[in-house]
């Protein structure tokens, strides 16, 4: 009995070590959707392009903390005077994920597919500045010239989008550069990533990164659920958290609730101003008066919107360039105080008056318009209901119709028929070239009076010609110059009523090492590589 | 019995709240406290406030109001529609019968929770609060006939089959009076069932609709309205107050269920 006791204990111990091996780390975090796509030049939702900036090597990253260029594949670059074209000089000895080695050839495959028109690649249109094909010049194994058809403003930046694909390589857009490689893929439950075992970036020290073994996104769509996984430890960070979640989690767990400051995002509210619009003459002359505009903007408390709907964790905004964008944004600018008596006195300019609590245009007509925002959104209804008692303090019938979203769509960009719009805008992008489809009077996105053939009033016209200047000089002092002139003229016309501009706010769990969560996306993991958990340890370098 | 009076005793309760809403309600509905937003429940807000501020307990009562008079308005709507047409039906048989069965099945088979949500959708935007809640239910009302027509047809037929109608025909009663005399009487408690049985029928659609955002427009409360409070209660209830329009919905459609229940047996 004794020698067989012995012979369990020994065979315990021999077996001891694999049980008790540690496994390899593994972060586990959510996506609200299954990805659409696998392929990174196809990318168009947020699920895909959270795969995609873990698996995909670019030429070169936007650090989301500094807001600077720092170089990746591409060890550097340098754009023509005239911003047509680009050249870099790639990293030796890189190898994809299944062990092709990368090489000039597979950047210019890429840039090529990329701007395939018959590929339909979302990112592709921001390199197409005009009819006519792509050039590529390759000059040994590690330098490429790309020249494009027409000059590109903010051409190096692009490239933090660009994922490269192997030219040869048998596994197409599934090998990688990146630092983790799809390894499973469980539509609608799950997708495990493992570490890229060619990925070509070292610490200070030596060591291969990432520091990570693995990441698991599982498919989640409920954010409460969400919420409550990662306060049960089963997750380690929610990229984006609304700022009631983000109370919930402050109060249960406050060591996992980071506020990163404020965000680019923001929300706003407009006026039709379509000529053709379906909507009464008398109505249509007081969404183009600009100071009918200031008043609503004025009356609008949005100091009590971040308070009260944001709990804080929002501030009013100024322009359609937050102050988190602190290359762009105009400093000179101050958000519109909040002022019933001077949204009066601008409204009696007009030839409004306020008669036993009801606001009367010049012909007598009541003062009251309808706003539609999209239904099941409730930071969007909170901040209609608001605007509703602030403008009802100045006369002014607010109705809030809640619409599904195809509906809302529908009105805004093909019936024009509504008053008013409150939307908001989620911005990735830093540099304001990316809102020329927003700002150009032609533009389909210039939503108060999209696709114009001429510019409707003289300050549309000169925004049309400040973006233009713009977006034809790679002169950084111009464009500024530019952007900000843009920014005053929105301020004062305020086409768009900008409300407020969200802050930035995520989970994170106290085992997850090295995050510093910032503003811009992906707030959490935008240093993935540089992440470690638990125990690990990691050069923070 | 008793249970039945206590419900009764209870809706009737309730209706008076709704009526004297203007009276008992400490605040109105729509006013913003926005200093004390979730604030727990005190003296001046007895049951606390909402996320923008809004007395809860002045909410309650007024959007008890809208939901328990605007269900049944929406519940006699679809039952005079079915009783016109599940009667007619059922009274001349034959081709009309096939074609109105036809029609009924194509409704029911219809997803017409959507098709609320996209008839909505058509309707004008600068209707007012009271308007457009008043929109909703009346369309609630028009597209919920269709199950209640096949009970009430299957039940004219079966009258206009029984020995009553042909004692009625040898005695020579004309088709009108006999309808209005023998066939319309007789329908009564089954109109009366699907009356009571469509109006939780209909609350709870308005409270699906209101979790969407797409019942009653701001700021007038609603059942469905209130009920999106506890859209975020997943991760824990801060406070208990808001749990209020979700047992006046149990308890007051569990009351009408047992009404219900008395008037099936009485039909």
């Amino acid at each position: 009995m004794k020698f067989r006791s012995l012979i369990c204990a020994f065979a315990l111990l021999c077996l001891a070590p694999l049980g008790w091996a540690q496994p390899g780390s593994q972060l586990k975090f959510c996506l609200g959707s299954q990805p659409r796509t696998l392929n990174p030049l196809l990318v168009a939702d947020d699920a895909s392009e959270t795969v995609r900036y873990l698996t995909g090597g670019v030429l070169m990253r936007l650090n989301r903390k500094t807001q600077q260029l720092e170089p990746e594949l591409a060890t550097s670059w340098k754009v023509s005077a005239a911003g047509k074209s680009i050249t870099f000089t790639l990293r030796e000895n890189v190898r994809f994920s299944d062990g092709t080695p990368f090489s000039a050839e597979d950047v210019a495959y890429t840039m090529q597919r990329l701007m395939d028109p018959a590929l339909h690649s979302p990112g592709g249109d921001a390199f197409r500045g005009g009819e006519g094909k792509l050039e590529t010049q390759i000059s040994g194994r590690n330098r490429i010239t790309l020249t494009f058809p027409a000059a590109v403003v903010g051409l190096d930046k692009l490239f933090d989008q660009v994922a490269i694909v192997s030219a040869h390589s048998p596994l197409k857009e599934m090998a990688v550069l990146g630092p983790y490689y799809v390894a499973e893929n469980k539509a609608g439950a799950y997708l495990l990533l493992k570490r890229n075992p060619n990925y070509w970036k070292h610490d200070a020290s030596g060591r291969q990164l990432p520091y990570i073994d693995s990441v698991r996104l599982d498919i989640q769509q409920n954010r409460d659920i969400e919420l409550l996984r990662l306060t049960r430890g089963e997750i380690e960070l929610i990229n984006a958290l609304d700022a009631e979640s983000y109370e919930k989690l402050r109060a249960k767990a406050p060591q996992m609730a980071v506020d990163a400051g404020i965000g680019l995002d923001s929300e706003q509210v407009w006026f039709n101003q379509v000529a053709a619009a379906p909507i009464e003459g008398y109505k249509k002359a007081w969404f183009a008066s600009t100071r009918f505009r200031q008043a609503i903007s004025r009356a609008v408390n949005r100091g009590d919107i971040a308070r009260v709907v944001y709990r804080g964790h929002a501030r009013p905004a100024v322009s359609w360039v937050s102050p988190a964008n602190r290359v762009w944004f105009n400093e000179k600018l101050q958000p519109h105080p909040f002022d019933p008596q001077g949204a009066l006195a601008l409204l009696q300019q007009d030839g409004f008056q306020l008669q036993n609590g009801t606001l009367r245009d010049r012909e007598g007509h009541a003062v009251e318009f309808s706003v539609i925002t999209n239904a099941g959104n409730k930071g969007r209804e909170k901040i209609a209901a608001m605007m509703q008692q602030d403008l009802q303090r100045v006369g002014i019938r607010l109705n809030v119709v809640t619409l599904d979203f195809p509906s809302l769509i529908e009105r805004i960009t093909r019936t024009f028929n509504y008053e008013a719009c409150l939307l908001g805008l989620v911005n990735d992008d830093l540099d304001p070239n990316s809102q020329m489809n927003v700002w150009l009077s032609s533009a389909d996105n210039h939503q108060w009076n999209p696709a114009q053939k001429t510019p409707a009033t003289a300050w549309e016209a000169e925004i049309d010609k400040l973006m233009r200047q713009q977006a034809s000089t790679a002169d950084f002092k111009k464009r500024k110059q530019a952007v900000d002139r843009v920014q005053q003229i929105v301020w004062e016309q305020e086409p768009f009523i900008y409300l407020v501009n969200k802050e930035a706010l995520a989970g994170v769990s106290p085992s997850l090492h090295n995050a510093a969560p910032v503003a811009l996306r992906p707030q959490v993991y935008w240093n993935i590589d540089r992440l470690t958990l638990g125990t690990q340890v990691a050069d923070k370098r | 019995m008793k249970v039945r009076i206590a419900a009764l005793v209870f809706l009737a309760l309730l209706a008076l709240g709704c009526v004297l809403a203007g009276w008992i309600a400490p605040q109105g509905y729509a006013e913003q406290f926005r200093s004390e937003p979730d604030a727990a429940c005190s003296r001046a807000h007895l049951l606390g406030t909402d996320d923008l501020g809004r007395d809860r307990f002045a909410r309650v009562l007024y959007g008890t109001r809208v939901s328990l008079l605007l269900a049944p308005a929406a519940a006699l709507l679809a039952t005079a529609l079915a009783g016109l047409i599940g009667g007619a039906a059922g009274f001349f048989g034959g081709a009309l019968e096939g074609c109105v069965m036809a029609v009924t099945d194509l409704v029911l088979a219809m997803p017409w929770f959507f098709l609320l949500i996209t008839v909505r959708a058509l309707l004008p935007l600068n209707v007012s609060p009271a308007l457009s809640v008043s929109i909703t239910f009346a369309l609630l009302g028009c597209l919920g006939w269709a199950g209640a027509a096949r009970v009430v047809c299957a039940n004219a037929r079966g009258l206009c089959r029984s020995d009553l109608a042909l004692l009625a025909r040898a005695q020579g009663a004309s088709g009108l009076r006999l309808l209005w005399r023998h066939i319309l009487p007789n329908l009564r408690p089954a109109l009366s069932a699907q009356f009571w049985i469509s109006i939780p029928v209909f609350i709870l659609t308005e409270a699906n609709l209101g979790m969407l955002g797409l019942g009653v427009a701001e700021p007038l409360p609603s059942w469905g309205s209130l009920l999106r409070e506890l859209e975020s209660c997943s991760t824990g209830i801060t406070q208990p107050a808001i749990l209020a329009p979700l047992v006046l919905v149990i308890l007051t459609v569990s009351s009408f269920q047992i009404a219900v229940r008395k008037e099936e047996k009485h039909a």
